[in-house]
Formats: structure tokens, sequence, C-alpha cells
């Protein structure tokens, strides 16, 4: 059914993608080759049996695909909708060498709307254990973990400092990309296994240390939430913000709804973004449908953009202005206000340790756009407030935990996965460390 | 939800409640503050935690936009749809010697746990509390009953000394060492108050009160600058070393959103005028 158009979808915040309908998801399941060594379950952080759930989409049996997904997966309509399918499962497609690879993100999202609206099955729950698990954070990680943990048995507690669960989910990404009723209904197929969830408790202060370490496992999802600022002249300025504060206000503050919910937001003519990843694309296209002119800043050039693809191209359609190889240096203002930002042309020579080309600036090249916001979408690190309360829980440079490959930190029964442990990462690596995390918790479990 | 155990009006457009939150009670200290949304519609504005008993908290809060002419509308029985914290560091209580604890306006919400923490460690504590006129005091027994010495200035002096709470301390630094001075009001208050202890070298508390959102360090709404570094108020503060905060930047930051503001205020007057006009009532 593809994308709805571009000078419509700007005025709302409803999805953009339309999804595939049944007899798209039939003949786009027929096309898979069924490889008996299938490269695209290796590409899968979290291991899904794609050919057969594709399977079951090319006989028409939904419900058996959806319990396929669901074997590896609790959040496929949230997958379906924001992985980066085409780094991942298909990347690696082989019908990818001469054509186009199966389309197995769409056709995740079918099978999971599909049982959404006609009623979700459980999976089943193994008897109690009577153990109990901490799991701090309701983002991806911490919601994979739980669900893992709640099906082998264990009293699974999911305490989340917001008011809504979701993490990242629920206030990073925007609603015309992720509505936000999929992530709730998923959230609550994973409450429905019986983990309990403990909104507004912030883990370090309502909740403190010794009662976490009480319990007889835990796990630390806290995320990477803590917003970089570039640290130019100009930055606090009322009229800049984080890409966390922007969005925020919008996805989970509902600020576009201004006066009828109550957290305004600046609505300002022009409005640069700074930065070229998935946030700075969320970012650039929210101020687009608050109605600005956007001005997209990134230093390096197109393909280096971490963005997934498929974002880089709605951003263009919508109207976003790119100005690749550029960085700001100064934010201007007058009367505490911004009225511009100047930047700097950037060349790329050579290859940075990341192997990407390394952007140097142009001496002389200096140029002022004039806008009156800035959104700095530039990365996160991880959220220092539980982590550096925990004594004796090793911490890695960047402030990360530090844990071994199943998730172990340095704390006998503390265990950490997603963005705390790796840094910002897609939320389907979060989701494939937290089940390794959760396997290692439940065995540790078990012998005691 | 977050039951409304006690609504109080204390003075004009000022309210004190206690809300029943035994997770934010149970780990309250000096200096922590909660942030609270009303309901599904509602935005999350930060409260100083003022007090606890058993399990509750009490806030205590001035009218001064929709959100708060809104939950002054609760009444005893009434709740809140979210209550987080306690957010913040707590106030670096210590053995000082002398310490003076100084409230301005509905800032002295903030005073008697501060106070009361500083007593029990062991110090000569000194309040003050300044408000612009005699009716607008708030917690003035409970502050008299606390400190060891215990100080009222008004501006227009309907009660205590007539003036500035600055003016009080002003006369006690000329007259004896004091260790530490807390500072809490508005941003101006706190701005110019803590200019008296400049020249004495003494570490003096603010606690500042910017724009948050989620309060647990992951915006950055609440930036500050403080010894010419980015701080967030919320996890970093929201108390600061007052000779080192950038207060011109603070209370630019706090007039962001002044015109939206506004809209929203006249908007929620203007439904509550049809609402009382059409006999309807919201609780």
């Amino acid at each position: 059914m593809g994308d709805r158009p571009a000078d419509v979808r700007i005025n709302d915040f409803n999805e953009v993608d339309c999804g595939l309908s049944t007899d798209e998801a039939i003949a786009e399941a027929e096309r898979c080759l069924q490889c008996k060594k299938p490269l695209c379950v290796r590409g899968c952080p979290v291991s899904i049996d794609i050919p057969a759930f594709i399977g079951h989409v090319a006989e028409g049996d939904f419900s058996a695909a959806a319990r396929s997904l669901k074997e590896q997966n609790m959040l496929p309509a949230i997958c379906g909708r924001i992985c980066p399918q085409e780094t991942q499962c298909e990347g690696v497609c082989i019908l990818g060498n001469k054509e186009t690879p199966i389309r197995i993100g769409a056709l995740e999202r079918f099978v999971a709307d599909r049982e959404r609206e006609n009623g979700a099955e459980l999976p089943d729950v193994a008897k109690p254990t009577r153990k109990r698990v901490a799991v701090v954070g309701s983002g991806p990680a911490g919601l994979t973990a739980a669900a893992e943990l709640a099906r082998r048995g264990h009293a699974v507690t999911i305490y989340e400092s917001l008011h809504e669960a979701g993490g990242v989910l629920t206030y990073g990404i925007p609603a015309f990309r992720l509505p936000k009723d999929v992530v709730r209904a998923e959230i609550d197929q994973v409450l429905a296994l019986g983990v309990r969830l403990k909104k507004n408790h912030l883990v370090g202060r309502s909740v403190s240390v010794d009662e976490l370490l009480d319990h007889d496992a835990v796990f630390l999802a806290t995320g990477a939430g803590l917003p970089a600022f570039m640290c130019i002249p100009g930055e606090n300025l009322n009229g800049v913000y984080s890409a966390n504060e922007f969005l925020t206000r919008v996805n989970l503050m509902h600020a576009e709804a201004f006066p009828e919910s109550d957290t305004p937001v600046m609505h300002a003519a022009r409005v640069a973004v700074i930065g070229g990843g998935n946030v700075a694309m969320d970012a650039a296209r929210v101020a687009r449908r608050l109605g600005a002119k956007v001005s997209l800043i990134y230093r390096r050039g197109e393909e280096e953009m971490p963005a997934r693809r498929a974002e880089v191209e709605h951003a263009k359609e919508e109207g976003i202005e790119f100005y690749t190889c550029v960085n700001p240096t100064r934010i201007l203002g007058e009367q505490c206000c911004v009225t511009g930002i100047e930047c700097v042309k950037m060349s790329l020579c050579g290859v940075d340790a990341s192997g990407r080309r390394s952007p140097e600036p142009i001496e002389g090249s200096e140029f002022t756009l004039d806008v009156d916001m800035v959104v700095q979408a530039i990365g996160t690190s991880p959220n220092p407030l539980l982590v550096s309360l925990i004594p004796g829980l090793e911490r890695g440079r960047r402030g990360n935990v530090v844990v071994d490959k199943n998730g172990r930190t340095s704390i006998h029964h503390v265990y950490a996965g997603g963005d705390i442990a790796t840094g910002a990462a897609t939320v389907i690596e979060a989701m494939g460390s937290a089940k390794r995390a959760a396997a290692a918790i439940d065995a540790m479990l078990k012998e005691e | 939800m977050y039951k409304v155990e006690a609504a109080t009006k204390l003075a004009d457009r000022v309210y004190e409640y206690w809300i029943h939150a035994p997770q934010v009670a149970g780990h309250a200290r000096a200096g922590q503050f909660v942030i609270l949304r009303l309901h599904e519609k509602g935005e999350r504005i930060p409260l100083t935690i003022s007090a606890v008993k058993g399990d509750a908290v009490r806030v205590i809060f001035m009218t001064v936009g929709k959100t708060t002419e809104e939950l002054a509308t609760l009444r005893t029985g009434d709740s809140i749809s979210d209550v987080v914290g306690p957010l913040g560091r707590p106030s670096e209580i210590d053995n000082y010697g002398t310490c003076c604890v100084i409230g301005g306006g509905v800032g002295i919400a903030s005073t008697p746990l501060i106070a009361k923490e500083l007593k029990e460690a062991g110090n000569h504590v000194i309040g003050i509390i300044g408000a612009r006129n005699a009716d607008l005091l708030i917690l003035e027994d409970e502050m008299q009953e606390i400190c060891d010495e215990f100080y009222i200035t008004t501006d227009d002096g309907s009660k205590g000394v007539h003036g500035f709470a600055a003016d009080v301390l002003k006369k006690l630094l000329a007259e004896r060492k004091i260790d530490r001075v807390w500072i809490i009001g508005p941003a101006i208050m706190m701005k110019v108050t803590s200019g008296a202890t400049v020249p004495y070298g003494i570490k003096t508390y603010v606690s500042l009160n910017p724009i948050m959102v989620d309060g647990t360090g992951m915006c950055g709404s609440c930036r500050v600058t403080v010894g010419g570094e980015t701080k967030f108020a919320c996890v970093d503060g929201p108390e600061f070393d007052a000779h080192q905060v950038d207060f011109n930047e603070l209370m630019q930051r706090q007039r962001i959103y002044t015109g939206q503001e506004k809209v929203a205020l006249e908007q929620f007057a203007e439904h509550r005028c049809r609402c009382e006009e059409g006999g309807h009532h919201h609780g």
C-alpha cells in the first residue's frame, strides 16, 4: 500500500508507511526461496526463524506466522517498523544479489499488525520459580528481558521512571514512524505474561540501591538517555534544544496539541537540526510537521549518515533541506533568542577509527543560516544516575556498564543490556543483548 | 494515582498539599523535589519536597500558570495521575557549626526540611523567612520551632523586620561567624541575597528552579551554567554554589514559554468561567 504522499503527511503525525495488504504480503512471501542455510536468520540480532514465518505467510496461515515470530521476538510490530533491515536480514538476503531482497520488515509488521487486530495469542509461561527479578527501564532491552524471564516462570518487576513505559519507543521515536497504540499493545503483551510494571519509580531515588540488589537477579536497561551538546557558543539561548527534549515534548507530552495538552514546545519558522542519525531525521520531520522550514546539518556526506535509508528518503520527500559536509561553529542570538547558526564547510579526507571518512573544516568557508530554533541530535551517552550509585559496578570510559557477552557485570547477580552496556545503538541490538542476558540470568537462577 | 490526603490554602495563591506517595516519602531528603503530572494531558512540573510524614509528602506551591491553577482546584481526597521522586541530589548536610537557612516567598516551603536536617546534624540553625507582606508569610510556626534563632522580614514592614532577608543576613554576617548559608526563593531574590556572602567567602547554596521535563537527566531543558560549565539542575542539583551560578541565564531560560503559558492560562480561566456559569464543578 506504500507511503502516504509527502504533502499530505507533513500535516499530521499519522503513520507514513501504510504497510502491506494481505495480497501484497502473500505475493511477497511467495518470492522467498526458503534457503536451506538462511543468511537472513544470521543477520537478525534476535535470530527470528525468518523462512519459517514467511512460509506461513505464503500459506496464508497468519496465526502460525505470528507464533513463529514471537518465539524469538515479543515486539514484532515495533521491529518490523524501525529495524534497519537493509543492514541486517534484508541486507544479506540472497535475492538481493539479482533482484530486490524479500521485504522481511514489512512482512514482520504485517503479521504482527494482523495478529493485534484479531486478538493476540499469549505464549506459554512456565510454572512459577519464585525467583524475583528486577528490570530497570522499560525500553526495548528491559521489555525483552522481562518477557523472556517471565516466560521462564520468574517473577519480574520492571521499574520505569517516566509516567509511561516504552523508553525510547515512547519518548523518542515519533508516532508517524511508530504509532503509540502499536507500542502500547506490544507492551501490554509483555505485561500479560505476568510482568509487573512500576511507573514513576526512578531506581536509585524512589527505590534504593539496597532494595534493588535485594532481588534474586537484576537487569539494568537504563539506556543512553544523556544528551550530548556540541559545546559551541550560544548553546543555552532560548530556542536551542537537545533532540531528546524536543522529541520528548512532542512524543511523550504531546506538545503538538498545545494548548489542548499542557506542555508547550517552540513553534519556529526556520529550524536547524544538527546530526545525521535516525534521531536527527525524527527531529527534522517533527519540526516540519510543526510548520517549520527545516535545514539538516551534518558534518559528513550523505553516504555516511547512520540513519536508516528509508528515513533519509522520507525526510527529503518532506522537504527537509540537507546541508552535508557542514559543521556548526556558533549559534547566534539577540535578546536571548536564536537568530541564526554559523557553520563551516567540511572536506572529507582520510578514514577515521569508525571507518568513515573523517571531516576537516575548510578555512574561510564560514556561512550563516537564518534560523530561530536549533535542535542538536548529535548523540547520547549512557544514563549515569543509577549506575554511578551502585558500589562495585565496573564502568567503561564512556560511562557504559562493562559486561561480558552474556550481559554479566562485575557484580554477581547484576546483568546489563541495551544502550547502558553498549552505548547508543539500535533497538534490535538492545533486544538481542537483552535476550542473551535473560538466558544467562535464567541459567544462574536455575543453578541456585 | 496519588491521593491528595489534605489540601489547605495557606495564603493568597499559596496552597499546601499532602500527597500519598510512599516511594517518595520513604526516601526523601532535604533539598529534593518531585515531578507531578495532573492527568493524561498534563505537563510535568517540579515541586520541592517540603516535609514528610509517614507515606505522604508535602508540597507547597503558588498559582502562577495553568498547571498550578488547575492543581489548586483539587480538594482533599482527589488524585494526581503521576508523582515521581525524590529527584535531585539531597542538600549537603553536615555539622558545619552555624548555618543560616533563608526562604523567600513560596521558597520558604523548602526551608523546614533543610533546617531540620541541619539541626539534627548538630548545627546552630538560624532561620530567616521573608515575604512581600505578613499575609504571604508561610510556615512561620514550623520554622520558629526548628530554628535556634528565627527572623521574619516583610517588604512592607507589616510583620517582623521591615526590609529584605538580605538585610538581616548582612547584619548577622557583620556581627558573627556563619559557616554555611542556604537561600531558596525566586531567582532574582537568590541572586541578590547570595551577593551578601561573597565578601565573606561563605559557601552558599541556592536551589535552582529552571523549566524541566523528565527530571531524570535525559532532556537538558533544565541546563544551567555553574562555574562556566553546563549542569543539569535535575540531576546535578537542584542545589548549587550560589557564587558560581549564572542567574541571568537562568532567568532568561525561565521565560522561554512565557507567551504560550499566557495562552494556556487564559484558556483555562475562560473554561472555568464557562463551567461555573453552567453550574458544573471540576473537582
